[in-house]
């Protein structure tokens, strides 16, 4: 004979004894006469093909028969078998709807996500920041997947200029706060998601409130302090990091702060000096090329949610639209990263304008600088003023300023004799940044005469001076 | 009718806490009387659940669960039933809980919303394992 332990949740179907005695040789005879006395038991210990539930185990001499010879496990007589289940469970994400199935139809037909991968994604909740060139095929591709929350932070207003790549935003859009323009072409593409505004800046303040409401973050900013941000907020809060970035023809993607992954501090310990990497705004970039690299960053946040993908954890993606090829290169965590190595010797957030060297240093002569309606003033009284246009020949091809000295940046400290330094030399640029540059080198040149910086550039001039001057 | 004593209910409360924001999970050892589940003491187990599923998962190994068996018996009792909670999510058993449980057990289930514990229901699966029935809890013994 053969001492059946039964379970609790069993007893009920044997006549409420917590042990049987049963013949058999082994576990698996042992269990079907038990079957066999107790019939009510069948459909709880059995599925429906005759096997063992996957949940029911049978443990003999304490050692589950699985490890064992399973049911052919010799029992000898006077043995003890003992049923035990093991026990499973959790929460799920709300079911599918039709109107869901019907329009998620393409994503359930494909075995990787299927019924459970659409729940996970309905379930997810994940943060855009930036609503521009790469936040744009984000925030559509993310909706359109059905994304179940998603977030946005932008504190900027839809400029004319965006209008070649940022395509969530319409020429009608305008003037109206990036958020809202998104939230509306987002509800047009996917009602069902739930779109959340934060119509402000992401600081050092607001960050970690921000980001902890979501399970990931797509990274879609533009520059380098907003980027740090990002990356150590989601390292603090162990929140993976879809990152992206564009400049000209050439954009990155990779995926920092996953669990054992690399972080973006890992790849750049440090911020390039300012002014060394112009931004879109004054470099310039092709309008397709956020598309391509958000529309990736799109791939990879939908990856993460679904998982048992491959994800670019650890993997810089390097892409050239102008050679059109994409290149991979490895990424290893660095061990003495001051974020998320072995050590780290940042653990807060710090001040991000400081660690990109944008605020002014007190040591260094600041730049005089002056606005255009004060310059138009100061010309139409008759002064003396040399104009210095630091732009490049394609820049000035877009639009001209009448009477400048054309000194491109990297010409303009041996040309320094060109100008008299008797008279106010006025330094201008698009928006008012590389003139800066312009002015340091020639300070650092020995130059003696007055320096002036034109306050936010040409655009400022066209926007406040000469209305028949175009903004770009 | 499930008896759950207050400091039973509170230690699940506080499991389910300090798991938050993954799933915490345990078992409930106890009696029947008459009708009645009376839940004297209980037992937190690991979640064995990989640490990527634990948010919405939980899994308590034959192994764990022959241990609870067994250091139940000793204490002259059963295991009557589970808990385990539901981070950010209602305390209602979902389908993967009615896949994988049995009849007569009771299933507590402690909805943890942004690290704090709220409801707490309690549950039983249908002889036919169609569908969950609520089950009503009292907080003292008669």
């Amino acid at each position: 004979m053969i001492k059946v332990l039964i379970p609790y949740a069993l007893r009920a179907f044997t006549e409420r004894n917590a042990e049987a005695e049963v013949n058999g040789s082994t576990a698996g005879e042992a269990i079907q006469a038990l079957a066999d006395t107790y019939p009510a038991i069948k459909a709880h210990l059995f599925a429906e093909d005759g096997q063992l539930r996957g949940f029911i185990n049978v443990f003999a001499g304490g050692v589950n028969v699985d490890k064992q010879q399973g049911l052919d496990t010799p029992i000898a007589d006077g043995g003890e078998l003992m049923i035990i289940p093991a026990i499973a469970g959790g929460s799920d994400a709300p079911e599918l709807t039709n109107e869901e199935i019907a329009r998620y139809s393409r994503h359930l037909l494909l075995p990787e996500i299927g019924v459970e991968g659409q729940k996970k994604l309905k379930a997810a909740k994940v943060l855009i920041i930036g609503t521009g060139g790469l936040g744009a095929p984000l925030a559509l591709y993310l909706s359109a997947a059905g994304v179940g929350t998603i977030g946005l932070v932008d504190f900027d207003v839809v400029d004319a200029s965006n209008l070649q790549r940022q395509i969530i935003h319409s020429t009608r859009d305008v003037d109206r706060p990036k958020v809202a323009s998104a939230r509306d072409r987002m509800r047009g593409i996917n009602p069902l998601v739930n779109v959340v505004m934060h119509n402000a800046m992401l600081t050092s303040e607001n960050a970690l409130d921000i980001i902890a409401e979501y399970d990931i973050v797509a990274d879609g900013t533009d520059n380098f302090q907003t980027r740090y941000l990002v990356n150590d907020a989601c390292v603090f809060l162990g929140k993976p990091n879809v990152y992206g970035s564009v400049f000209q023809f050439e954009g990155q993607a990779s995926v920092f702060g996953a669990k054992d992954g690399p972080c973006y501090r890992c790849l750049y310990p440090s911020p390039p000096p300012p002014g060394l990497v112009p931004s879109c705004a004054e470099g310039g970039v092709m309008g397709v090329l956020p598309g391509i690299i958000g529309t990736i960053q799109a791939a990879e946040v939908i990856k993460m949610i679904v998982g048992n993908a491959k994800p670019l954890v650890g993997r810089l993606l390097h892409f050239d639209a102008w050679r059109m090829s994409f290149r991979e290169l490895k990424l290893d965590k660095e061990p003495n990263c001051p974020v998320c190595g072995a050590n780290p010797t940042i653990r807060e957030l710090i001040d991000y304008e400081q660690f990109c060297g944008l605020k002014k240093n007190k040591e260094e002569e600041p730049i005089e600088t002056i606005t255009a309606v004060d310059l138009k003033q100061r010309l139409d009284s008759g002064e003396r003023i040399q104009f210095i246009d630091i732009r490049e020949p394609h820049e000035r091809a877009i639009v001209k300023f009448p009477n400048a000295l054309v000194m491109p940046l990297g010409q303009i400290s041996r040309r320094m004799e060109e100008l008299d330094p008797s008279a106010v030399a006025v330094f201008l640029c698009k928006i008012g940044q590389r003139s800066i540059l312009g002015i340091k080198a020639l300070r650092e040149a020995g130059y003696k005469g007055k320096m002036l910086n034109l306050q936010d550039g040409l655009n400022a001039w066209a926007r406040d001076v000469d209305r028949s001057m175009p903004i770009y | 009718m499930l008896y759950l004593l207050p400091e039973c209910e509170s230690v699940i409360r506080d499991e389910g806490q300090k798991a938050y924001p993954n799933e915490c999970c345990g078992v409930l050892m106890g009696l029947i009387e008459s009708e009645t589940k009376i839940v004297k003491q209980t037992q937190a187990i690991h979640n064995a659940q990989k640490d990527s599923e634990q948010y919405h998962r939980f899994l308590i190994t034959p192994e764990d669960m022959l241990a609870a068996e067994q250091s139940a018996r000793k204490l002259g009792l059963d295991v009557i039933g589970f808990y385990h909670s539901h981070p950010d999510c209602p305390a209602a058993p979902s389908d993967y809980d009615r896949d994988h449980a049995l009849p007569f057990y009771s299933y507590i289930i402690v909805s943890v919303e942004k690290g704090v514990a709220k409801e707490l229901t309690s549950w039983e699966l249908a002889i036919d394992r169609s569908v969950f029935l609520p089950e009503k809890i009292s907080k003292e013994v008669q």
